[in-house]
């Protein structure tokens, strides 16, 4: 599914990650831990593709494709979302409409013809229920107002609809009370299968509870140091990264 | 009522001397202008004498005045003795001579932007100006319109027209919003307007149709001084909107128009436009000066006045579509957007006179600026001491795209009635980058993303609009800035 190897990239001139390398395999949940500032967020928006992220050197595969050399918006189309930590609000555009016309970027990128109006909003509304949202999200500005939790849900139903291969969640449970991280870990189980994976960056083993993921990683200074499963993230919770970052 | 005929050719053959077209037969007027050619013109169309004797006395007037230079625009000075101020309407015949005669004739790249606006098909090749009823019976539409309205007692024509028909109404309302001496342009038009529209709703009448549906199958070249008075008498309702999305060329370039806009007691008027004349080419040559005199009078009380308007075209735009609010209860609305691109200059906005008592006014004013264009909201909001209890909300929001374009917002404030509420807010913003990624992220293309924004932006502007026209609308604004950003 996705394969980094050695990246580089650099913010502003700083260099940020430092020869990062990690394996996702289909079907996989790997969670990304790791020490505020270490650069877990630039990774996400270096896969996603965000302008002023400059790769120096790696590779980066995606389903056998070099994503480096992609636009953004031709990443989001094959199949890659960013649940962004911090959803920015675009007020004054519904909701329906930029998941339709999102949706209906990737069926013309595949060659399908435009989904039907009715069909999907049968869609829509079995997702927004899944996410446990009032219908009335649908109909309101992008985020607009939303508060921190509704946005993070917000990021999620974007994904139950668009049903990427590969999800990056970004600290997607931060700033969640106990039941809307529920909600949100059932969302992203349900997405969960055979030919797509999903990458967790967290803090919180609570989120684990919910989400089991098939592997572990620390990330410190924009290097993986160390990989584990299920119980690294137990560890961590229960000694802090300190021990880990002065082992590695 | 009508001039006779000698009387007419009489006239036309005293300018002879000033070397003026005695050929009634000839199309257009060589330029100037000076009282003859305004004779000439009255003339010309047959007009009573209250008519010339109205457009003389507003000429002599014009004469003592100077432009305005206040607004925030700058141009080379205008000659007004270069410009020809008659051209005869064309005949059928002769315009489906010089028409297109299929689509297939039309340049490829008008039709191109047909398809991005997303009109109608069976209106391209009227707009494209391809000889109309080869494809679509513009005529016998117009008149089964003109019938329903009649039933109703509705009067809908052209403003010539109602010179020559309704000389009693045309003579009763006009300049009693708009005198002729109000501005500069507005005396100008006065003095040589061409045609334009006359709209007359009786009593208690609610006009059963958006007149734009007339208006879009019927619209003419009315010319670069265009005349438009709107009447609601007692309790009637009616909804017009003029221009089109479609992009506009002239070759006259300056346009000086006059709306007038009577509302009486309980009566309401939504007044829409969507302008699209001609903006020059990047560098900003040619291109339409549009300086517009736009104003509504609620004269009874609980009347209503709305103006709403998408401006994306001309080199300049001069605008303040106004409400004076001297009926008790009365309420002017002011939605607006505007959007320039490339070298375009705009300096538009309202003006809300309260005078009546528990007037209310809202003003919702969206500027876009791209590409080096400068765009400027001039508002006034005056409570006179008569508007107990007035109350205004202004919202002004300007969305800047790159860096070498510039928004001002001039809000006037003229408060002399403590009672009153008068709310201002406003807001300058660029298009983020954190929101255009936003939107990448989800697969949109660049261009997608922009519009996405830019509509949402507009959002509550363009709720206010018909919605055929909404969705026009929208696909105007991503037109008019395609390339602004990236
Ligand atoms: N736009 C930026 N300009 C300069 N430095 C940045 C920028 N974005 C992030 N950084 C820096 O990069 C480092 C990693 O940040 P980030 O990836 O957000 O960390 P994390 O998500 O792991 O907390 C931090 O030191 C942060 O200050
Ligand atoms: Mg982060």
């Amino acid at each position: 599914m996705l394969k980094i190897t050695d990246l580089h990239a650099e913010v502003d001139g700083k260099p940020i990650l430092k020869g990062l390398n990690l394996e996702v395999g289909s079907g996989e949940v790997h969670a990304i831990m790791g020490p505020n500032g270490s650069g877990k967020s630039t990774l996400c928006q270096v896969l996603a593709g965000r302008d002023g992220y400059q790769v120096t050197s790696g590779s980066v595969s995606f389903e056998g494709q070099d994503l480096l050399a992609m636009a953004p918006e031709i990443r989001a189309r094959e199949g890659l979302l960013l649940a962004f930590q911090y959803p920015v609000e675009i007020p004054g555009v519904k909701n329906v409409y930029l998941l339709k016309a999102a949706y209906n970027a990737q069926r013309e990128h595949r060659g399908e013809p435009e989904v039907d109006a009715f069909e999907f909003l049968q869609l829509l509304r079995e997702r927004t229920r899944i996410m446990k949202m009032d219908e009335s999200f649908l109909h309101r500005g992008v985020n607009e107002g939303f508060s921190g939790g509704e946005k993070k849900r917000n990021e999620i139903l974007q994904m139950l609809v668009l049903e990427p291969k590969l999800a990056l969640l970004d600290e997607t449970d931060s700033g969640l009370d106990i039941d809307a991280l529920k909600v949100v870990s059932e969302g992203v189980n349900t997405l969960r299968g055979e030919d797509r994976s999903v990458v967790l960056v967290t803090h919180y083993q609570r989120l684990l509870d919910h989400i089991v993921p098939d592997f572990v990683h620390v990330l410190s200074d924009g290097r993986i140091i160390k990989s584990g499963d299920k119980s690294l993230a137990l560890e961590l919770e229960a000694n802090g990264y300190q021990n880990v970052v002065e082992a590695a | 009522m009508a001039t006779s005929q000698s009387e007419v050719e009489k006239l036309v053959h005293r300018e002879y001397k000033h070397g003026f077209v005695t050929d009634i037969e000839q199309e257009t007027l060589p330029p100037g202008l000076d009282e003859g050619v305004i004779r000439t013109i009255s003339a010309f169309k047959g007009e009573p004498e209250f008519m010339r004797e109205w457009r003389l006395s507003a000429f002599r007037h014009w004469q003592t005045m100077s432009e305005p230079s206040w607004a925030h625009v700058s141009y080379p000075p205008l000659d007004f003795q270069s410009i020809s101020y008659y051209s005869a309407p064309k005949t059928r015949e002769q315009i489906e001579a010089e028409a297109p005669k299929s689509l297939d004739e039309v340049d490829p790249k008008l039709l191109e932007t047909y398809d991005k606006l997303g009109i109608p098909l069976h209106e391209r090749a009227r707009l494209a100006g391809v000889a109309v009823d080869a494809v679509f019976d513009s005529v016998s539409v117009a008149t089964t319109y003109k019938d329903k309205l009649s039933e109703h007692g509705i009067i809908f024509c052209s403003f010539s027209e109602a010179v020559r028909e309704h000389p009693e109404l045309v003579r009763k309302y006009l300049g009693t919003v708009v005198p002729p001496g109000d501005n500069f342009y507005a005396s100008l038009n006065s003095a040589v307007f061409s045609d334009g529209s006359f709209v007359f709703v009786p009593k208690g009448v609610r006009c059963p149709m958006e007149l734009s549906t007339y208006f879009r199958i019927n619209a003419s070249n009315t010319g670069q001084f265009e005349r438009t008075l709107i009447v609601a008498e007692e309790g009637a309702y009616v909804s017009y909107l003029e221009g089109c999305t479609a992009p506009m060329r002239d070759e006259n370039q300056l346009h000086a128009a006059v709306v007038e806009l009577v509302a009486l007691e309980g009566a309401e008027i939504k007044y829409s436009t969507v302008q699209n004349w001609y903006p020059g080419d990047e560098e900003g040559r040619g291109g339409i000066y549009n300086f517009v005199t736009k104003r509504g009078e609620c004269r009874g009380d609980n009347s209503k006045i709305a103006w709403t308007q998408v401006e994306a075209g001309s080199a300049i735009t001069w605008k303040y579509p106004s409400c004076v609010l001297k009926g008790d209860n009365s309420v002017g609305e002011f939605y607006s957007v505007a959007v320039g691109n490339n070298c375009q200059q705009i300096d538009s906005g309202t003006k809300m006179i309260h005078i009546g008592r528990n007037t209310r006014s809202t003003i919702i004013s969206k500027g876009i600026s791209a590409g080096r264009a400068n765009n400027a909201y001039r508002g006034l909001v005056k409570v006179l001491p008569t508007a107990k209890g007035a109350r205004n909300y202004t919202q002004c929001d300007s969305l800047l795209m790159g860096d070498q374009c510039g928004a001002h917002t001039y809000p006037y404030i003229e408060v002399r009635e403590p009672s009153a509420q008068v709310e201002h807010e406003a807001t300058t913003s660029k298009i983020g980058d954190d929101q255009i990624f936003y939107l990448l992220q989800r697969g949109l293309s660049e261009e997608d993303a922009v519009n996405m924004i830019v509509s949402g932006f507009c959002k509550e502007v363009f709720s206010e609009l018909p919605m055929e026209f909404a969705v026009e609308a929208q696909a105007l604004l991503a037109v008019t800035l395609e390339g602004a950003v990236g």
